[in-house]
């Protein structure tokens, strides 16, 4: 199974389209790419950094790059060409959307690698509910957590937090986990990408802003962390450092050139400087975060550190187990082996289940869980250090809505039964579907 | 016999009318003979006045208490608020225990207010200390945010000081008496804006205190960004954060409307702040709501006929302590956003189920003593010193374990986690908590 076929066809035609969409939106709009801010508007704008939210640019020529739904019709066409037929057996009869036969876990390994969310094992999102009392788990459970953040072991934090983190020590412990600790010299380079949004103006600033109005400032949780996303995200555009995670991502940076420089590559810039062109939704990764960071530098490094080692994954083409592609296959093979009659049925009445589910993994579930059951499931992705886990919280879903799907018709139906997240508790969705379930 | 309980209201909301028929109540006026009246409060004024001579019969309820004016008008509160701290400090009340710098304790929940104009004089000694500081005037009988002003020098109230010539008028109408309060000028700030709490309280009886709060309360967030900056002492947009004001700013979002649920609230303090300290802010904004009400309860006239839903407003300053801004007798049934039409009608609903036990014909003799299954989204609040503030000065002093033990075991139950309902009280009677004070040393 050739994984270079993968990473350099489709995900460079898949860049290509993108970066395609973003110079005929620079043409079309004569914006250019980037340019340095006149000094009025450089001291404006200083004056208004903690609230850009009340600005009103124009925006309505601007159209995100490409939302999700664009991103999965890429997915769907994934072919390995050197696919044989004597290869996997099975996956002949997989009858999802995904075409690429990647290895994914099964149920039974899946136990194995999420042992800790078993039915024996306290969690938080189960073991703390107002019906236990604290002294069975909780109480314990948080003086455990007290001890491996006063010992600042990273390790430990890790394996820890498999079971959840008490909300109270959530940030030191994702702090630890991800190895971020607020130096003066991180202090320092937030001001220095700060002192570049000032003084240059992107493009993708405004794809930025508009993408910040769309989503996070109509969302129940999140609109009031409205100002701190567009303080995270322009800066974000130009951190360089983040050119590095590329050295492990399939994907490449978008190139631009000089003026009338084109094809040479001593003129060649990375556009936008960090590397990632923003879709619609890309918000959403850093909303949750303004629940556990106020500080807005300290906030800025955890999404940074988020995004380089989990979030890229969930929107360029790979075949690492934790890489988009994987996780819809895997979701897909879930449902298709343990609960085959709902999937058949959705299948016949056109509503193949990766086309409603596609956009909670892109999202990690971003803007459709409650904000508590949201960092309940990100402390399990750090924890395992895998995103696996939102294909099977993805399967869990339908299987508990299960009965009313398999009453729909159609895929606006099957749409409407899974619009509403809002009220699911996702520790037990998981541990049912994983651990107690008959297969 | 049960027949349908005949419903009247003079407010024709929605959320109102769908909960009635839902009970399958039938819908009566005025003139006719009905059960439960879900009145305005200009028409308790002409139901319990002395021209009126209207007497309420066993089988008929309304949802405000005669006199409630005493907790709902800016100037009465303070009055009685202060009126009971002065009793319990004339008592020796260990609650009424002073700092060093003559402030209470554990009884400095309203910011310093005073009566205009009658206090004026007063007021101007308090404004010369702290020349800087920011007051807010408010109309003491207007609601929504109405013709409520900031001021920051004393010739912005030159109108109402006692010796001005124009005062003449101002005395004689109480429409147009006004408080002025410290503004809390530190407020705590979420995003950088500033927020307010609305909760919803209901009062079955005051002697007996019965009271519940609910559990789904919201905050309401300024659109524009918080500054202290005496520029933006006059953009109403920046300071109050009363829906009907927000409601017109440029910036206003008819999705979630500028609002957050106590639960988010709570997320984000526990996870930026820590456990421990949350805590103990949601307890003192319990202690407050209690306190508030024992200070008017010995003034109520506790008509058995009535019940009430006050709306608390509440705001917590940069130290998570919480003040009491005001309360109102007729929270808002308009519905801002879908959520909050979805909200106000779980309230009403759940304060249909205390206060008519069953949906059926009431009988104001029973013992307002719902059982835990019907309180729905409403929690018992604990109306004796053994929560909060109040059990931690007890707990000082020792006394702790003495009051549980004198208690009538509904405390120690709602210590735990499961809820109790506060059921037949034991031998002693709970009249405003005065019992427990005489037995104090």
């Amino acid at each position: 199974m050739t994984l270079t076929v993968l990473k350099s066809t489709s995900q460079g035609s898949w860049e290509k389209r993108i970066l395609k969409s973003l110079n005929s939106m620079c043409t079309e709009l004569s914006i250019p790419l980037a340019r340095k801010r006149p000094v009025g508007e450089q001291k404006e704008l200083l004056n208004k950094w903690n609230e850009m939210g009340t600005d009103e640019p124009d925006l309505s020529l601007f159209r995100p790059v490409y939302a999700p739904k664009d991103f999965l019709e890429v997915l769907i066409n994934l072919r390995n060409p050197n696919y044989e037929n004597g290869d996997s057996l099975s996956f002949r009869t997989h009858l999802g959307l995904i075409q690429v036969p990647l290895k994914v876990k099964d149920i039974p390994e899946l136990k194995e690698f999420f042992v800790e969310l078993g039915l024996t094992t306290g969690q938080l999102g189960i073991d703390d509910s107002t019906q236990v009392p604290p002294e069975l788990f909780e109480n314990e459970h948080v003086r455990i957590g007290q001890k491996v953040l006063a010992e600042q072991d990273s390790a430990a934090a890790q394996q820890y937090i498999r079971q959840g983190s008490p909300t109270a020590l959530r940030a030191e412990l994702w702090a630890l986990i991800l190895n971020i600790s607020s130096q003066p010299e991180d202090i320092l380079y937030y001001e220095q990408l700060k002192t570049n949004v000032i003084q240059h103006d992107l493009l993708v600033d405004s794809l930025i802003y508009k993408d910040v109005k769309l989503t996070a400032s109509n969302d129940d949780y999140y609109f009031v962390f409205e100002d701190y996303l567009y303080q995270v995200l322009l800066c974000f555009s130009r951190d360089t450092s983040v050119l590095g995670h590329f050295a492990y991502n399939s994907a490449s940076p978008p190139k631009s050139y000089i003026r009338g420089k084109l094809g040479l590559e001593e003129y060649a810039v990375f556009y936008p400087p960090n590397g990632v062109i923003p879709f619609h939704g890309f918000s959403m990764y850093v909303a949750p975060l303004c629940f556990l960071y106020h500080e807005p530098s300290k906030l800025y490094q955890i999404f940074r550190e988020m995004y380089v080692r989990f979030f890229f994954r969930l929107h360029s083409i790979s075949s690492h187990p934790s890489g988009i592609v994987s996780l819809c296959l895997l979701f897909e093979t879930l449902l298709q082996t343990y609960l085959p009659q709902l999937f058949y049925h959705l299948r016949e009445i056109g509503a193949q289940p990766l086309r409603i589910s596609f956009k909670w993994m892109v999202r990690a579930f971003s803007g459709y869980l409650a904000t508590d059951q949201l960092l309940l499931l990100w402390d399990r992705i750090l924890g395992y250090n895998s995103l696996e886990i939102l294909a099977v919280l993805a399967a869990a879903v339908f299987a508990f809505r299960a009965v009313n799907l398999m009453e729909v018709t159609s895929l606006a139906a099957a749409e409407a039964v899974l619009a509403d997240l809002s009220t699911l508790k996702v520790m037990p969705l998981l541990q049912i579907f994983l651990f107690a379930t008959v297969t | 016999m049960a027949g349908k309980v005949k419903w009247v209201t003079d407010i024709e909301k929605s959320v109102l009318i769908n909960n009635f028929e839902k009970r399958g109540w039938v819908q009566v006026t005025e003139n006719e003979d009905w059960n439960f009246y879900w009145m305005s409060v200009q028409t308790i004024r002409n139901v319990f006045s002395v021209e009126a001579g209207y007497r309420l019969s066993d089988d008929q309820i309304v949802n405000h208490f005669p006199n409630h004016y005493e907790l709902t008008r800016k100037d009465l509160m303070v009055k009685n608020i202060k009126r009971y701290r002065k009793e319990l400090e004339k008592e020796g009340s260990p609650l009424a225990e002073k700092d060093e710098n003559g402030k209470y304790l554990y009884l400095d929940f309203v910011p310093v207010t005073y009566m205009l104009p009658a206090d004026y004089n007063l007021f101007v000694e308090e404004f010369r200390k702290s020349p800087s500081s920011t007051w807010i005037m408010k109309p003491c009988g207007k609601a929504q945010g109405k013709g409520i002003f900031l001021i920051n020098k004393l010739s912005q109230i030159k109108k109402w000081s006692r010796d001005s010539k124009t005062s003449s008028f101002v005395t004689q109408s109480t429409k147009e008496a006004y408080v002025i309060s410290l503004y809390i000028n530190n407020p705590l700030l979420i995003g950088g804006r500033k927020f307010d709490l609305r909760l919803y309280v209901l009062v079955s009886t005051y002697r007996p205190l019965r009271c519940y709060m609910y559990k789904l309360g919201f905050c309401r967030f300024c659109t524009v960004k918080y500054t202290p900056s005496t520029s933006e002492l006059d953009n109403m947009f920046v300071h109050l954060t009363n829906v009907a004001i927000q409601k017109h700013g440029e910036d206003y979002n008819h999705i979630h409307g500028g609002k957050w649920t106590v639960n988010n609230l709570r997320l984000y303090l526990e996870s930026t702040r820590g456990k421990e300290v949350t805590g103990k802010l949601f307890d003192e904004i319990h202690w407050i709501i209690v306190q508030s009400l024992k200070a008017v309860a010995p003034v109520m006239n506790n008509d058995k006929h009535c019940f009430e839903c006050y709306g608390y407003d509440i705001i917590i300053d940069d130290k998570l302590k919480p003040w009491l801004i005001e309360v109102n007798a007729s929270p808002s049934l308009t519905s801002s956003t879908a959520n909050d039409r979805i909200l106000k009608y779980n309230l009403i609903n759940d304060t249909l189920n205390i206060a008519v036990p069953n949906g059926e014909i009431p009988d104001c003799k029973w013992n307002k003593s719902p059982p835990k299954e019907v309180l729905g989204n409403y929690e018992i609040l604990s109306c004796t010193f053994l929560h909060g503030p109040g059990a931690r000065m007890l707990m000082e002093r020792g006394s702790y374990d003495e009051e549980l033990a004198q208690g009538d075991g509904a405390d120690r139950e709602l210590r735990s986690r499961q809820g109790q309902s506060l059921g037949p009280r034991g031998g002693r009677s709970r009249d405003s908590g005065r019992t427990i004070l005489t037995t104090w040393k």
